[in-house]
């Protein structure tokens, strides 16, 4: 298994990094460009960027400072926000992306997952889900990026999960909503569940904290890595000192 | 120094790209044989899936352009694929500068496909494209097929299986990890191939 991935997630607002409380409210956390080489030089393994009004106001991410950003970095970058056609998955690869995060856009057109792995390869094609318990069982949200248009759908967690996969996607980033902002650690018991239905990598998003949660997510789960925001852009959270505490608990991590 | 990066299709060249300016190598994206012969080294990106990459190949005149260039070539991801004389992803025949077949890595909950992520590169074998790299060194990987062990092998990964991370032949050479994507590690194997004597 590759070392566990520490995925630092610029959520853009404005052209700005914000941060979200369970999607809803935002603070500026600085910009995006110089937020990403930050979050280099610190360690992290993997950059998404995320426009999270782009689905919301049916637009999508701006290609230049799209290519702003991957000119300088040196480490895989994701890109989301509102990437509906595959003519914009290509802008965006061609602007120095090296994956593709759909999340609403699947869910207004599944064939599009495989529509984009065609395309581009499954590789390319990473699925974001997020996700809300709701009477006693997991269910699909779309359009979160604004609490206006936030609305559950029809589809449960675990078998839309499977379906991305089976079209075609090459990663699964849950977010676990119930988790978004709290700090208080990733929701275990249903990236357990996801993991156990994937053959895929899944990525654990929603409830970074401080490095406890992220031993627990790696220990219990098997998940491929975790993503983080907020904890990252207060300071709260430093990648070297996470990465240690990881290592000496027996994670393997990047150096 | 002038490296022509061989256009296939759809896929992350601008990465590619974007790694030879910080390196401040002169870098021609291009599909035409005739602009490949000019260049000094050549890359090969991966793109796509195999078989639908070397039809690009083929019907761009750029195989045997490849096959026929003397300078140094390195295959990236499924670029280091190509360079096989098979593989097993839609059955595709693939440049024949190496001898043997590409195949699907396992794939299952336990270990998950693509192997996506950051691996330690292992068994490095001295040589001048792995001159300088640390003693653990990790590299981004993205793939679903991998290449044989080998005479070749350069440096090996494991995910399910071992297989070739890094290859070299003649003036071939091959990385199925992303350098461009791979920090400080990736850098010094660019560098280290920008170096080499055409």
């Amino acid at each position: 298994m590759p070392a566990k991935r520490i995925i630092a997630c610029l959520d853009i607002k404005g052209g700005r990094v914000v941060k979200g409380v369970r999607f809803e409210g935002h603070a500026d956390m600085g910009d995006p460009a110089e937020l990403a080489l930050y979050y280099r030089d610190e360690g992290a393994d993997e950059i998404v960027i995320y426009d999270i009004a782009a689905s919301a106001e049916r637009r999508t991410i701006d290609y230049a400072w799209l290519k702003q950003i991957a000119r300088g970095l040196d480490i895989p970058l994701c890109v989301a926000g509102g990437i509906r056609t595959v003519e914009q998955a290509i802008q965006c690869l061609e602007n120095g992306a090296d994956k593709i995060s759909i999340n609403s856009p699947a869910l207004e057109r599944p064939d599009f997952i495989g529509e984009l792995a065609a395309i581009a390869g499954s590789q390319c094609v990473v699925v974001g889900v997020d996700s809300r318990a709701d009477g006693g069982e997991w269910c699909v949200h779309q359009y979160t990026g604004d609490a206006r248009t936030s609305r559950r759908t029809q589809r449960r967690t675990l078998d839309w999960i499977v379906e991305a996969q089976a079209r075609g996607a090459g990663e699964i980033v849950l977010n676990c909503m119930d988790s978004d902002g709290t700090r208080q650690g990733y929701d275990i018991a249903q990236l357990q569940a996801a993991r156990q239905r994937l053959t895929i990598p899944l990525v654990a998003s929603g409830g970074a904290g401080d490095a406890g949660g992220f031993l627990a997510v790696f220990r219990e789960t098997d998940v491929s890595g975790a993503l983080a925001a907020g904890a990252l852009h207060s300071r709260a959270l430093r990648i070297p000192d996470l990465k240690r505490s990881l290592r000496e608990a027996g994670i393997e991590v990047r150096p | 120094m002038s490296v022509a990066v061989v256009k296939i299709g759809v896929g992350n060249t601008a990465s590619v790209m974007f790694a030879l300016e910080r390196l401040g190598a002169r870098a021609v994206l291009t599909d035409e044989p005739a602009r490949l012969a000019d260049a000094e080294r050549a890359i090969l990106p991966g793109v796509g899936a195999a078989r639908y990459a070397m039809e690009r190949l083929q019907a761009s005149g750029m195989s045997a352009a490849l096959r026929a260039f003397k300078g140094p070539l390195l295959g990236i991801c499924l670029g280091q694929q190509l360079l096989y004389e098979h593989s097993e992803e839609g059955d595709a025949l693939g440049l024949g500068l190496l001898a043997g077949s590409v195949s699907k890595l396992p794939a299952d909950t336990q270990t998950p496909s693509p192997h996506m992520g950051w691996s330690q590169l292992l068994d490095v074998r001295e040589h001048p494209i792995t001159a300088g790299l640390p003693r653990e060194a990790y590299a981004y990987f993205v793939h679903s097929f991998a290449c044989p062990l080998g005479e070749p092998t350069i440096a090996t990964a494991s995910h399910g299986r071992t297989f070739s991370a890094m290859v070299s032949r003649g003036n071939a050479y091959g990385c199925q990890f992303h350098p461009e994507r791979s920090g400080a590690v990736g850098r010094r194997i660019l560098e280290n191939f920008l170096a080499l004597p055409c």
